[in-house]
């Protein structure tokens, strides 16, 4: 019997899949399809302080292995959250999840995290400072090192829980911004967000999106994230959860061996409603096939 | 919704870029007509979301116009090849509103769902017209099946080829009166229809999707009950709630 089971920052996970945020909901839809306790953890929807309709249509564009979207965090709001979705999830889910957070300003970050500090479901704070869909906030905070630091520092002053920073792949380097927030006490890092991409119609000769620019994801984008898990297991000492073009047990393995302690599933969730569960079901088959007794064992083993 | 894998019995071009594809395989998550299913395609990434025309205990049956490289492929294939389908998406029509006299408005490819919504009126016992707005003849369908169902059947032509010359709403004065009204096909048409119409009805939106099932709020609209994402909670959408 292998062991599939992965600690982050004191949280034992049953195993290491997560569903990405932005492709699950607040997980109680996809309850109907599944028991979705089988999960690891979940990581829900991007939460901002006030309710937020998004960007206009359309918000979403097919590529070559992988799709565009700029979704620009369609939200209810912290408050909704709070009283309407999480409620809803502790429903059907019995284990600790993970909070996403966004925010236009420091002071925004801290509010909205200070708000879900005291819910008893959230285990870890997953704190978005990469989103490319929104103007003045978003991604415009993970580019920089110093934003970065000060972020992570301000969430920090108003929560007990794990605070776990989401980066942008959209950087030079993006180890001096996994440096700068563990320098102001992350306790992890969630890498990667999307990529910076978009699509032209033919016929129309416009960007397909109405945003004109949205994030990349999907299994093209697996190679840059597993590279860029590899270069931050390297750069820091607090743990990673790996994401990006995730779609089977066995990218599940290879991003673990890159660096992950965890690993998120994202786009694959949207082409196929039972990719989680799916991939939960090959690993331990995967896991015997190349000789890992525990997955605990294999993080970062490729370095 | 269930996912399941389905196998094509026919799929023949019945129109200019339209064509017919009859599918076997589960059918027990389509709980109204007007739901789709979304399908996956060798090579691509993204499934095709693609309304429920007709469907019995073993069958779907899809019309669809072919638009881009997709629908391209799909139109190239064969008897017995497997396809990967979320079926009984969205929420589909509401017969319980229709009256005795409901009126149907299907504009090119919006006109398959309302096929199944027929059948499923006169089922209940009320008595549907149905106005079938096209372009030009040679891109007409579906006519001829909505009148074996034995309701009265109006066909509108933009270029006056076949039918009524002009638009669905040319015809509206050759129905008379009717309870209700359900519609689906392009916008320009769904504003004509919304001004023209005297009752309240139902209208089937289409938007480019990324999941389908609603979880990626991918086709979210604004609406005057809330924020809906047309996938999940719509495409059906109601009169009264609509921000054009």
């Amino acid at each position: 019997m292998v062991n599939t089971k992965v600690t982050l920052s004191g949280l034992t996970l049953d195993n290491p899949i997560i569903p990405a945020s932005g492709t699950f909901g607040f997980g109680y839809e996809f309850a109907d399809l599944y028991d979705i306790n089988i999960l690891g953890s979940i990581s829900c929807k991007g939460t901002t302080k006030e309710p937020r309709f998004g960007n206009p249509t359309p918000r979403i564009a097919e590529c070559t292995d992988g799709m565009i979207n700029s979704v620009g965090l369609q939200n209810p709001g912290i408050d909704k959250v709070i009283s309407e979705e999480l409620p809803k999830l502790a429903k059907v889910y019995s284990k600790p999840v993970i909070a996403n957070i966004s925010g236009f300003s420091i002071e925004e970050y801290a509010y909205t995290c200070e708000k879900i500090d005291t819910h008893p479901q959230v285990g870890i704070i997953e704190v978005n400072i990469s989103c490319p869909n929104v103007h003045n906030g978003g991604m415009s905070f993970g580019t920089n090192p110093d934003s970065a630091f000060e972020v992570t520092k301000a969430v920090k002053a108003v929560t007990k829980k794990p605070v776990y920073i989401k980066l942008s792949p959209n950087v030079t380097d993006i180890t001096e911004i996994a440096k700068a927030c563990e320098a102001a006490g992350a306790d992890g890092i969630s890498l990667i967000n999307t990529l910076m991409g978009m699509r032209i119609d033919l016929k129309t000769r416009k960007p397909v999106i109405a945003n004109k620019m949205g994030g990349f994801s999907g299994p093209a984008i697996f190679p840059v994230a597993l590279r860029m898990v590899y270069q931050v297991f390297d750069a820091v000492k607090i743990p990673i959860i790996g994401m990006g073009g995730v779609s089977s047990a066995r990218d599940v393995i290879e991003m673990m061996l890159a660096g992950a302690s965890a690993v998120q599933v994202g786009a694959a969730n949207l082409i196929d409603p039972f990719a989680s569960k799916n991939i939960i079901e090959q690993l331990p088959e995967v896991m015997a096939k190349f000789g890992i007794n525990s997955l605990e064992e294999i993080i970062g083993g490729s370095h | 919704m269930k996912q399941g894998i389905y196998s094509v019995l026919s799929n023949i071009k019945i129109a200019k870029n339209v064509y017919k594809m009859i599918l076997s395989g589960d059918t027990s998550s389509i709980t109204a007509p007007g739901q789709f299913v979304n399908i996956k395609l060798d090579g691509y990434y993204l499934r095709r979301p693609i309304s429920i025309c007709d469907y019995d205990e073993s069958t779907i049956t899809i019309i669809y116009t072919v638009v881009g490289q997709g629908t391209e492929l799909m139109s190239k294939l064969e008897a017995y090849e497997k396809l990967d389908l979320l079926v009984g998406l969205g929420n589909g029509f509401d017969v319980s509103q229709s009256g005795d006299f409901p009126l149907l408005i299907g504009g090119g490819v919006g006109v398959p769902p309302l096929y199944s919504l027929c059948k499923k009126l006169i089922e209940k016992g009320a008595s549907p017209s149905v106005i079938l707005g096209f372009n030009t003849e040679d891109e007409v369908f579906a006519a001829d099946e909505f009148k074996k169902l034995g309701v009265k059947t109006y066909v509108t032509t933009v270029d006056g080829s076949f039918g009524t010359n002009g638009f669905v709403t040319d015809a509206f004065p050759l129905v008379g009166d009717y309870t209700y009204f359900y519609t689906c096909g392009p916008i320009p048409m769904f504003k004509a229809v919304y001004g023209s119409a005297k009752t309240s009805g139902q209208f089937s939106f289409e938007e480019r999707m990324g999941c389908g099932f609603g979880a990626c709020m991918g086709c979210t609209c604004k609406t005057k009950y809330g924020n809906k994402r047309i996938c999940k909670d719509g495409p059906v959408l109601v009169k009264e709630e609509i921000i054009w």
